[in-house]
Formats: structure tokens, sequence, C-alpha cells
């Protein structure tokens, strides 16, 4: 019973994590139709850039929203100067994406070496909360917060701004809605930054539990892809289930049925596929 | 239909450097090189069947690739003779092929991709974890090559006279299923799948019958890779072999017959040649990706074609408009 | 950020390095150069290790002049990326095209055995810390040496020092999903339960975990645990570990590859109190294990752990197997045996020799990770002097068993 407990109260906090960095896959691929094989290495560098400001002595949150910031300008660049000339063309972005992805691997190999880098827990939240001998370390809790608020924070942008209204109608039918005149342009270069931002913010919240080093990004990468299709593409919704669901079957399948270790998170993904392509929470696509 | 064309006769010009190529490169190491940029162009081209003239991407390739070596290496290793085990090896990626297609097929789009991606990454988790089977990540030894009509292949000329073969018979394949009625109708539903079920196609049995297709030849590659390295391993199955393939057919330029063998060798000289020399080669070979999609989105060789047409027209005109030019200054 | 040579320029300063002492002392240099060919990874997850190992190597030929034995160094550098065709690849390129004298390397166990028969075949003598115990016991090499230790040649040390001097009874491992893992266990677990405990529990979490709290959430009621990660893993374990409360609870005792030194600046106190085994310690109070810290810091501003002190250690090997090969040193097979007979007496390490299946007898610490300074150190608490890849056990009886793994020897106090 204990151990269940622990499981579940991580299974929450992972799949806080997870939301956090594939909302912004999510909107990427729902919106721009482009599928980004480069959100791994958003994650990865993000989360050095988080790990440099930390060793400068930058508070953590400081820290965590400057990568952002940064990885939101960067991914601003790549979507305005080459993402843009390749609007429509799928095989040409996958190329382009998996090579950046090799750059950005190699670049950070070369600048912050091989050697893992673990930054301490934030000060404020070190240590557990212990509850009849079980141990809940308190910053996973906070990662939920987190986690949380950032769902929140996205789902009033989508349905409740002006903003949010463009998004949607471009997610629904892109060139309608340049047709009544949303600067869909101006969008994409948006949605790619925040998506961007987002992997990067949640490289750093989650550097002091992962650890940062090189291949990082090849591990978060599919986990995302199958949060994503789970939940059905453009869903922030979906991601947010998805992103649970894939925290308790990873917790639970890991600990359960450790000689499935290996295809737990796959396994589930290829039968919700076959049953329903678009996803749990997916539209069809025409 | 002209019998000399410009592409028959670099083909053949093609053939026969290939053909001579021990004659005159005496290093057994770029031998071996070249016969590693030939199997893995075969690797290529299969998957191109889907990627380009499907317009199917699949991301679980190195899967089927890596069925077909293991099940040769593992029989090979029970003792069991060359031509069972390849035999038994090809028979292992068509069933295991129709049961990924029959599975990712149901999707289409990224839908597809991600469920072939699942699939290669259930086939490498078993080849990692059924170590009963597979050694694990220990991974398989394959002693010795065959010997095909009393020529032995374990030196590295004969064995790259062999690839070449191989090679040449999978381009020919290519060429042939390009051609063929099947070919067209396979293109034919990349473009308007929804057109072709109204003509009465089966969209759905077309895309079967070229996963198989595609399927067998990945197999053919991943037959010659364990007699390549005489060894198979959990590596071979990876996402990021996959992936590699993947970059081969775009990079080089998928949906025709020459750009997955260009991009085979980019990646493969990359990789094994450029490496030696340069330390940064994985980010080199990431700044060639991106340039080539930056210039020619199409990929290297149709951008190639396409770029030099250009150049040739804009030579033809060239006097012309300086001469317009001139009279204008004067 | 640790200073990087690359290869280019590193050649140009060790080729001016050896001009020099070529003026200085022109009778020793004779004839054609000797080429050492590393097999290393600098590329893709695992260059953390491969990184270490070509500065290891670096640090000797740079010491020395880039002259060993009389014989100037011709040094290649090769990336295999971490995979075994890109291994065997590059072996190629090593023997086939540039036809070096020795092969160092390669890092992973899987990349050794993808090229174990193409060495023996082309007859090349190849030093390795790949840790795979078959290559030198059931499927031993003439070609191949290894001067670092076995999976299990530090494990077995350790069940010893577990259950005598620690006195614990119920122990836990926890490992990667992977050969190496199953093997440092297996040794782990022999001894231990030969000397009286009980392996209670082993885990095997998949080479890629984003979490180990899984896992650990099944660590109850037992002495201790014992943990046998590689590469970046440790770190992101052991810090889990103590988040989940279970440091104040279980101690923690680790292997060569989980607690190497040059990993001590990735942790933090998660680490401290932590016991582990290896064999090399930069803490050795010698003259010239002191000699090769200091280099190594001056040189890249890293504190060397097993992967560096085994390059430099394999190049001391090649010098000394130069030297007892005399004019023999470029016939291979005769290097290859030469290599063989090498016994050292001044290493990193302390002093070594090999078993006639090629792999090291030499000594091998049990230490304490503690903060002095502020600075995570392991301080070495027991020496376990000339340790054999069999232990203490015989040689017949023990390669007549079935190699180390998963399922072997067989752990019957699973609960």
């Amino acid at each position: 019973m204990s151990q269940w407990l622990t499981l579940a109260v991580n299974s929450i906090s992972y799949g806080g994590l997870l939301f956090l960095l594939s909302a912004g896959f999510s909107l990427i691929f729902g919106l721009m139709r482009i599928p980004n094989l480069m959100h791994g290495s958003f994650f990865l560098l993000g989360a050095y850039f988080g790990v440099t400001f930390l060793a400068q002595g930058m508070n953590f949150w400081l820290a965590a929203l400057l990568s952002a910031a940064a990885m939101a300008v960067i991914g601003a660049i790549i979507e305005r100067f080459l993402l843009r000339r390749l609007a429509g063309q799928e095989l040409a972005q996958v190329l382009l994406t998996l090579g950046l992805s090799f750059v950005v691997a190699d670049a950070c190999l070369m600048i912050w070496t091989g050697d893992p880098w673990q930054p301490e827990t934030p000060h404020a939240f070190q240590g557990a909360l212990q509850v009849e001998g079980l141990f809940f370390p308190i910053f996973r809790l906070v990662i939920v917060l987190v986690a949380v608020a950032i769902a929140i924070a996205l789902w009033l942008l989508v349905d409740w701004t002006r903003l949010g209204a463009m998004i949607r109608a471009g997610v629904d039918d892109a060139p309608m809605a340049r047709v009544v005149g949303i600067k869909v342009s101006q969008l994409f270069t948006l949605i790619f930054a925040l998506g961007a931002g987002l992997a990067a913010f949640a490289g750093v919240i989650g550097s002091p539990v992962l650890s940062v080093y090189p291949g990082l990004d090849n591990e978060m990468l599919p986990v995302a892809l199958i949060v994503v299709i789970l939940g059905g593409t453009g869903s922030l919704l979906g991601a947010l289930v998805g992103s649970f669901i894939i925290g308790f079957l990873y917790n639970f399948g890991q600990a359960w049925f450790p000689d499935l270790a290996y295809v737990i998170l796959f396994l589930p993904m290829v039968v919700v596929l076959v049953l329903r392509p678009q996803g749990l929470f997916g539209k069809v696509v025409p | 239909m002209r019998l000399v064309t410009p592409q028959r006769i670099a083909a053949a010009i093609a053939i026969l450097v290939l053909a001579t190529l021990p004659a005159w490169v005496t290093d057994t190491y770029y031998i071996n090189i070249t016969s590693q940029i030939l199997l893995f162009a075969v690797f290529a081209l299969a998957l191109n069947v889907l990627v380009g003239y499907g317009g199917l991407v699949s991301l679980g390739h190195a899967g089927l690739f890596a069925i077909a070596g293991y099940t040769a290496a593992l029989l090979m290793e029970a003792g069991h003779g060359h031509l069972l085990s390849d035999v038994a090896g090809l028979v292992a990626v068509v069933i295991a092929s129709a049961v990924f297609g029959v599975l990712a097929l149901r999707a289409t789009g990224i839908g597809f991709l991600m469920i072939t991606l699942a699939l290669g990454q259930i086939v490498w988790g078993l080849a990692y974890r059924w170590a009963g089977l597979t050694h694990g990540d220990n991974g398989v030894n394959v002693s010795g090559r065959p010997t095909v009509f009393g020529l032995g292949l374990t030196g590295a000329t004969s064995f790259y006279f062999a690839t070449l073969v191989v090679f040449v018979i999978t381009v020919a394949a290519m060429a042939l299923f390009v051609r063929s009625p099947f070919g067209a109708s396979l293109r034919g539903t990349r473009d308007q799948p929804r057109r072709m079920s109204a003509l009465g196609y089966n969209v759905w049995l077309i895309r079967f019958v070229a996963f198989l297709f595609s399927g067998f030849w990945t197999g053919v590659a991943g037959l010659l890779f364990i007699y390549y390295n005489q060894f198979i391993s959990p590596q071979v199955a990876a996402l990021t072999s996959s992936a590699e393939a993947l970059l081969m057919v775009i990079s080089g330029g998928s949906a025709t017959l020459l750009g997955p063998i260009v991009g085979a060798a980019i990646v493969v000289i990359m990789k094994n040649v450029v490496s030696a020399y340069v330390e940064r080669w994985n980010m080199a070979l990431g700044i060639i990706f991106v340039l080539i999609i930056t210039f020619m989105p199409e990929g290297l060789v149709p951008g190639s074609v396409r770029l030099w047409k250009l150049a040739w027209q804009g030579m033809r005109k060239q006097p012309a408009a300086s001469g317009t030019l001139k009279e204008q200054q004067s | 950020m640790p200073i990087r040579i690359n290869r280019r320029k590193f050649l140009a300063s060790t080729a001016a390095g050896a001009a020099a002492s070529a003026i200085a002392m022109p009778a020793i240099a004779q004839g054609t150069p000797f080429k050492i060919g590393l097999m290393t990874v600098k590329t893709g997850p695992l260059a953390q290790g491969g990184i270490q190992m070509e500065q290891g190597i670096s640090t000797l030929l740079k010491q020395k002049n880039n002259t060993l034995a009389g014989r100037k160094i011709d040094f290649v550098s090769a990336d295999t990326g971490g995979n075994p065709a890109g291994a065997k690849t590059k072996a190629q390129e090593l023997i086939e095209r540039d036809k070096v004298n020795v092969i160092l390397g390669p890092l992973a166990a899987f990349e050794l055995l993808a090229i174990a028969e193409f060495v023996r075949d082309n007859k090349t003598p190849l030093i390795s810390l790949a840790a795979a115990e078959d290559m030198t016991q059931r499927k031993a090499n003439p070609f191949i040496i290894r001067p670092s230790a076995t999976a299990a040649q530090c494990m077995h040390p350790l069940g010893d020092y577990a259950a005598k001097d620690l006195k614990y009874k119920r122990a836990a491992t926890i490992s990667e999903d992977f050969a190496f893992g199953y093997e440092q266990m297996a040794g782990f677990q022999r001894v231990f339960e030969d000397e009286g405990g009980k392996v209670v529990k082993k885990l095997w979490p998949p080479l890629v975990t984003p979490d180990y709290t899984p896992y650990i959430a099944q660590l109850t009621n037992i002495d201790v645990v014992v943990n046998g990660f590689a590469g970046s893993n440790p770190v992101k374990f052991m810090r889990a570990y103590q988040d989940l409360g279970l440091k104040a609870k279980t101690p923690l005792l680790g292997g060569w590859t989980a607690m190497d030194d040059a990993l001590l600046k990735s942790l933090g106190d998660e680490a401290v109190g932590v016991i582990s085994s290896h064999w090399y310690s930069p803490g050795r109070d010698t003259p010239s294990n002191k000699q090769f810290v200091a280099d190594m810091q001056k040189n890249y501003g890293v504190l060397p752990g097993g992967y560096s002190a085994g390059m430099y250690i394999a190049g001391q090997c090649v010098e000394a197997a130069i030297e007892k090969a005399g004019d023999k040193a470029d016939d291979r097979t005769a290097l290859a045996a030469a290599l063989h007979q090498v016994s050292l007496t001044d290493t990193p390490r302390g002093p070594l020799k090999f078993d006639h299946l090629g792999n090291v007898i030499g000594d091998v610490f049990i230490r304490k990770c503690e903060r002095k300074d502020g600075k995570l150190v392991n301080t070495i608490i027991k020496t376990y002097p000339n340790v054999s890849q069999f232990w203490t056990y015989d040689e017949k009886a023990f390669l007549a068993n079935p190699v180390y793994s998963r399922d072997y020897p067989p752990a019957k106090n699973l609960e």
C-alpha cells in the first residue's frame, strides 16, 4: 500500500513535468502541422541554459524564466528564417528539425562537456513531507503546482483571449483564418516561440530531478511524441490527460512489470492508435 | 523512347566505375567503406518506397532491418547453413512487415510515423531485454561469410563485389517498380488518395503491398549488414538507426532512385571517414542537412538538377541579356 | 570548462616536443615511429567516459615527450560514436588504413565484443577498459589485455567488505539492465552470500530511465543497497535516493563507475557517506600518482577517474612491452605476447601484472565519500592487495561455471 502511494504521487509529479514538455509540442503540431523533431533539443538546451544561470548563483525561478525567454527567441528565429520556407513540406521539416537537433546536441557537448550537470534543488523546496514513514519530496510536489498553473494559464490564453481565438481558428482551418484577416504568419512565429520556451522551462524545472547530460534530448523527444499522440494532437486537454496517463503508466509499469520496462510506453500507444488513430482527444483530421 | 539517354550513359559510367573500383583503390579500408555505402543505399532505397513513393514516413524500419539480421544471425549461431538462415531472415522480415503494415496503415501522416516508431522501439526492446534469445546488449557474432558459386566472400574485395551485385539488383528492382503500373498507383495513393479510392483502387491494399516490398529489401540490407559487420546488437534496431535511414532518403531526395544512394553516401562518409579528421562531425552532418534543406528543399539530387537547369537556361539567355544591356548603355 | 585539445593541435604540439627531445637525445629515437590508435567515444551519450580516456593517454604522452621506450609515438584517435558498427569501422580504419601497432580502447563492452574477432584475425594487440568478463575468461583472446578490471573484479571485494567489515545481512542490488550490471551484481552476490549475507532483491532499470522512483520505492526492509550504475545515471539515481528519504535509512554502496572520481564534480551531498570499490583512486599517496593527478588538473582542469587512469596505465603497459620486445616490437604478435608479460611496480593504481588470460592482477580500494574543504573526495579506507579476476576462487572451477549473468549465480534468497 505504501509503495502504491509513493508511486501514485510520483506519477502525478512526472506527469506534470511531461505536460510542460509536451504542451508546446502539441500547440506547434496542432496549429502548424510541423512534426518538430527538435523539441527534445529545446528541452536539453533550455536545461543547459538553466544550469549555467544557476551556477552563477541566480534564483531558480528567474533562471527558468530567463532560459525560457532565450529559447523562445531562438525558436522564433528558427521559425522565421528556416521553417517558414518549408510550409507544408513535411519531409523537409523532418530533415531540418532532425538536422538542427544534431547541431544542438553536438554544440551542447562541446560547450557543456559530456559530464552530467545536476543543480541543487532550490533551497526552499529541499527535503520531503513525511507522512507515516513515507517520503514525498517537496520539490516534486512543487512541479505539479507549476504544471497546473501553466495549464490554467494556457487554457485561459487559448479559450478566453483574442489570441486564443485566433489560435483555435488557425488549428481548425488555417486558410479560412487567413481569409478572415488573422495574421497566421505572425501567429505561427509566436506559437513556435511559445512552444520552444515551454520546453526550455520544463528542462530547467526538471533538471534537479532528471539531471542534464548528452542524450537527454533523445530520451525526451519520444516521450513528448507519445503524450501528444495519445492525447490527440492540437488538444491541450489531450496533452494534459496524456501526460498523466503516461506518468502513471511509467511509474506503475516499471514497478509492476519490470520485464516489460522497454515497451511499457509503446505497447499501449500502439493499441490506442490502432483503435483510435486520432488519439484519445483528437479530432478526426480530414 | 530513345535508347541512349544522358541518364543511361551516367548509369553505365557509374556501374563501370563501381565494378572496377578495387583496381584503382588499393586500400582495403576504402573498399570496405564503399561496401558500407552500398549496403546502406539498399536500406535507404527500400525505405524510399514508402517515404518517397507512398508518402508514408516510417521511423521503425530499423526494427525490420534488425529482424532479418537477428533471425539469420541466430540461426547461423545455432549451426544452420547460410542459405537456410538467409531465407529464414527474409521470410521473417516479410512476416514482420505484414504485422507492421496491418497496424501502422490504420493511420497516415504522423499517426503512421508514430505507430512505426513504436513498433521499432518494441523490436529494440525485445532485442535488448529478451537476452535468453538475443544475448542482450552483448549482441550476436556471425562467424564466416558464405561462399557463392565457389567464391569465398571473406576478403574485403570479394565481399564488395557481392554487395555490388545485390545493390545493382536492388536498383534494377526499384527502377522496374517505379515504372510499373503498381508504382504508378502507389504514387496515386500518395497524391490523390480519395480520387484513387473513387476510381476503384484499394488504397489500403496498395499501401500494404508497398510495405511488404519495402520490408523485403530492408531485410536484404539487414543481411548484408550482418555479413559485413559479422555482428548484430540492439543498437541496430534503435530509433537513431531508423532516423538515420530516413535522413539518407530525404537529404538525397525522396521519390528518386539516385537520391537515397547519394544520401547513404553522405551519411556513411561523414560518420566514418570525415569523423577521423573533424571532431565535430555530428555538427557538420547536421549543418549539411540544414544547408541542403535551405537551398534544395526537395533534396540534393532533384535540387541539383533544378539548379543545373536554371544555370543552363541562365547561360543560354546570358548573351542576349548582356546584349540588351550594352544597347541600353550605348 | 576543461580545456579540450583537438587532434591536430595535439599532434602538432607533441611533434614539436618530440623534435626538441630528438635534438637532446639523438641516439634514442630509432627508425619508424610506433603507432598507437585510440578507439574512444567523443560524440553522443557515452562521450563522458570517452573524452576522459583520451585525456589520460594524452597526459602520459605529454609527460614522456611523445616518446615511449625510445620510440617516437604516432598517436591517432578515432571516434566510434559509441556503437558496435562504428567500432568495427574504426577498427578497420586503424588497422587497415593507419596500420597501427597497438589499439587502446574501446570504451564499451558491446564495442569490444564487436571487434574482438577482427583484431585477432588481423593480429593487432588491443588494450581495453571494457569490462566484459568473458573477454579474459572463457573467450580469452591472445591479442587482448585489460589493465582495468573485469566487471566483478571490484565487486568481489565489495561483497567481502559488506559482509565481513560492515556486517550487513540483507542486501538489495540495483544496476542497469545490461551485461555490465549483471556481471557486477553476480560478483557481489556470490561473495556476499559466501560470507553469510543474503541478496534479497535485485532490480534492473533500463539503461535509459528518466526517473528511478518506481525502483527506489521497492527498496524496503534491507540493511544496504548496492548500486552499479554507470555513465551519468549514478548522479540521477543518488539524488532520487536521497530525495525519497532512503539515504537516511539505508546506507548505499557503489561499484567503480557509480562513484568514479571524475563524477564527483557532478554530485552533491547525496554522495556523502557512500562507500565504493574501485581499482584506482586519485587519493593514493604516491609521487607518481600525485604527478598524474596534478598533470590532469593542469592540462584539463579535472580530477582523473578510472577512464583516464586506465588509458594512462595502458600507455605505460605499451612502454613496458616495447622495452621487453626490443627489436621485435614492430611484430604485432610478439608485442601481444610481451604485453601479457608486463609487470609494473609503479602506476597510478599501484603495482600490477597480468594473468595468463590477459586480465590485470592489482589492488582494489574501498573508499568512503566525504566532504573536505567543501569538495567531495573518496577517502581510501581499506586496500585489498593483488586482487585477481577469480577473487579467491580456484580458476579451473571458476571457468567451469557459466559466465556471470542475470541468472547466474542463481539468486536463491530473493523475497
